[in-house]
């Protein structure tokens, strides 16, 4: 049993290396998130941020304009979903009055 | 279980460091502009901060610090000036948390966005820290020494 768990293990780490070897260069600017137009012939997002960050929120940091500007509606729910996180825990963690008696 | 007890040593070097902490998770908010960091980066330092002198001194002195209901209304208050900021741009005819149309009298919309970005950092440090310090806050009511 612990054979065909090691050999699932590598056979599934073959198959990843076998797919990042199909991965395209970090930072080549050929690469198809790079392009300026898609493959159908739509405009690329990333290529839109990178050239519009600064002239819109005048930022330097282009991650903080993606985050609070572009994707703003994204960020609320995070932090949306942060809060509730905390009302869940504030509801499981407290201790009730009603539960110590019995 | 060890037998909790007071150590001065402890306490000591935790109001030393505590104060520098605060400060740098507010540099690391307002700083966010132009270095990594922002919002969440921000408030888990403010809560650490915060969370260093009640694990230290308890309960009495945590209490000097931020009183234990207060994590609450921060918490809201921090997500209202998020979605507060959302809906006066929709009032003010844009759409929702589209800063260049907020109602700041003398700047061009790309400096609004600036300022835009940096209010909903503040909202989003404030919503984390009070969480962080909440759910400690109920972790440990009823086991600590103070």
């Amino acid at each position: 049993m612990k054979i065909l768990k090691v050999l699932i293990l590598v056979l599934f780490a073959a198959v990843l290396i076998y797919a990042a070897s199909d991965l395209p260069y970090r930072g080549e600017p050929d690469n198809l998130m790079h392009a300026e137009q898609s493959i159908t012939n739509t405009r690329v997002m990333g290529s839109y941020f990178i050239q519009n960050a600064y002239r819109d929120a005048r930022t330097p940091n282009m991650v903080t304009v993606v985050l609070g500007d572009y994707r703003s509606i994204d960020t609320f729910g995070e932090q949306v979903v942060i809060y509730t996180a905390g009302l869940i825990a504030l509801l499981v963690l407290r201790k009730s009055k009603r539960r110590r008696k019995k | 279980m060890n037998k909790p007890f007071q150590t001065p040593i402890v306490l000591l070097g935790a109001r030393l460091l505590s104060p520098y902490i605060m400060v740098f998770g507010w540099y690391v908010i307002f700083h966010g502009h132009y270095s990594p960091g922002g919002g969440f980066q921000g408030g888990a330092l403010l809560a650490a901060s915060i969370l260093l002198m009640r694990v230290a001194g308890g309960r009495t002195v945590a209490e000097l610090q931020i009183k234990e209901f207060a994590t609450t209304p921060l918490a809201v208050i921090g997500v209202m000036i998020y979605f507060a900021t959302g809906l006066v741009a929709v009032a003010m005819g844009g759409y929702f948390l589209d800063y260049g149309m907020l109602p700041i009298p003398g700047m061009e919309p790309d400096w609004l966005r600036y300022t835009g970005i940096l209010i909903i950092e503040v909202g989003i440090g404030l919503a984390v820290m009070a969480i962080l310090v909440m759910i400690y806050d109920n972790m440990v009511r009823g086991e600590d020494y103070g």
